[in-house]
């Protein structure tokens, strides 16, 4: 029986892990897109940047997905919940992780810059082989938490009908009368997930740490 | 237009931030293999003024030739000429994500578009020429900020600069790690690189400038040989300054 409302549940996973897949490197793409608009773009487009940020970060995820999926699943476009979904998801994400490129990016500082300029890089090469690779790796672990929130609020897309860990488990519950222990196998599955992503991520870390300063 | 005699021209240069004149027509003539110290008291826009000679800093006016040829024309590529000026800075820069020899090798391999196996040796060569072919593998933070400063001559040196720039190569070091760096520079002098170094390292200046210029609130009040300046100053701020200089430094040069 347990076994049974197990394997129910851990088919959502696969969906789960997909909805994430698509979400994350997209919110990281765009993210990276305004964190470099913010820092190195004219008045304007930072300006608009700052206020992309602001607004996907001051409304509740919930509230964004719902509007983005009805822009994405409407008349204009038309694509399927999964899709929508996920793609929402992802430009939520890219509002949060254009703010951990954005401080990654001032963290390396303005010196990193001029030392590439000097040599006679244009911005656009000092930025790609200079200031990115050492962006990056001051990303990882604030990047990593934002893994792992992406991959919980994976769990919304429920509310638009994608069958996920989260729609299955409610399903059970609803059908077995069992709430805790649908939910509790959600919530495992969670974990695990979760787990997984931070631990490789740092073991990404550590595999791409500088050595450190002889001090 | 590249027989000129100068490498490096500047006329009327004038850099101002707000209302401050950082400095104010500035003329400055230097020779093919010439070493040139500046020396004056700070905020008198030595630094200022060698970024605005590689064109990190804009000038508000004046004019500045390259081989002859006017880089502060409209339409000049700022980067190429970027690639045959030289700079070393205070703080040395390396870029922390790469070891010595990927410093070196970057702007050849980036900017200069050359194959890794010919950067790879062109830089290890350049290491050697500062006596660090044995750190190639280290990263900067496993570095001395002598080495460190020696990767830094090294990686402008790759380029083939027409001529160096040296902000003050040795502020930032330790007493001891100071000696090091100058060596190199010393040795590059010898080499006949063409040499521009803003620097309070009065025995350097003495021993291996062809020319020194003293600069004060943003103007060159008097420029000539070592043996001009030190021995026989034309103007008593020059004076007064050397001698708290020497003060500090240079008590044992004296013979």
């Amino acid at each position: 029986m347990i076994n049974q409302f197990f394997a129910y549940i851990l088919q959502g996973t696969s969906v789960t892990v997909a909805v994430t897949l698509v979400a994350l490197p997209l919110g990281l793409i765009l993210g990276l897109l305004f964190a470099l608009i913010y820092n190195y773009g004219g008045f304007w487009v930072s300006r608009f940047a700052a206020v992309y940020s602001l607004v996907m970060r001051g409304v509740p995820p919930i509230a964004l997905l719902f509007i983005l999926y009805f822009l994405l699943s409407g008349q204009m476009v038309n694509l399927s919940p999964f899709w929508a979904g996920s793609i929402s998801l992802g430009i939520i994400s890219s509002a949060y992780q254009m703010e951990i490129l954005r401080g990654a990016l001032q963290a390396v500082g303005e010196g990193q810059m001029i030392a590439a300029r000097a040599i006679g890089m244009t911005r656009l090469q000092a930025i790609r082989y200079i200031i990115i690779p050492q962006a990056i790796r001051l990303a990882i672990p604030p990047w990593s938490n934002e893994a792992s929130i992406v991959l919980k609020d994976s769990s919304l897309v429920y509310a638009i009908g994608v069958p996920e860990i989260l729609r299955r488990a409610q399903q059970l519950s609803a059908t077995t009368q069992q709430p805790f222990l649908a939910f509790g196998a959600a919530a495992l599955i969670y974990f695990v997930l979760v787990f997984l992503v931070n631990r490789g991520l740092d073991l990404l870390a550590e595999k791409t740490k500088l050595p450190a300063s002889m001090a | 237009m590249t027989d000129s005699p100068y490498i490096l021209q500047a006329k009327n240069l004038t850099k101002i931030y707000g209302e401050n004149v950082i400095f104010k027509d500035i003329s400055l003539d230097v020779k093919k293999g010439e070493t040139i110290v500046i020396i004056g008291p700070s905020g008198t826009g030595k630094s200022t003024l060698l970024r605005c000679l590689n064109l990190l800093t804009p000038v508000n006016s004046g004019q500045i030739f390259l081989e002859g040829e006017e880089i502060t024309a409209h339409g000049v590529d700022h980067d190429q000429v970027r690639q045959k000026i030289g700079m070393v800075f205070q703080n040395f820069l390396l870029f922390n994500h790469l070891t010595a020899l990927g410093n070196v090798m970057i702007g050849l391999t980036k900017v200069k578009k050359m194959p890794t196996e010919k950067a790879k040796q062109k830089a290890l060569h350049e290491l050697e020429r500062v006596g660090l072919a044995d750190r190639a593998h280290h990263y900067p933070a496993q570095l001395s900020g002598g080495q460190q400063q020696r990767v830094a001559i090294a990686r402008a040196l790759a380029m083939d600069p027409l001529v160096m720039l040296f902000d003050e190569p040795t502020s930032a070091l330790d007493p001891e790690l100071i000696g090091e760096v100058l060596g190199v520079m010393e040795q590059l002098a010898h080499e006949h690189m063409t040499m521009l170094v803003v620097t309070h390292e009065m025995g350097f200046a003495r021993e291996v400038a062809d020319r020194i210029i003293f600069m004060e609130k943003g103007r060159i009040v008097e420029q000539g040989s070592p043996e001009e300046l030190f021995e026989h100053p034309q103007h008593a701020r020059t004076r007064e300054f050397l001698g708290k200089i020497s003060e500090l430094y240079g008590k044992k040069e004296k013979k």
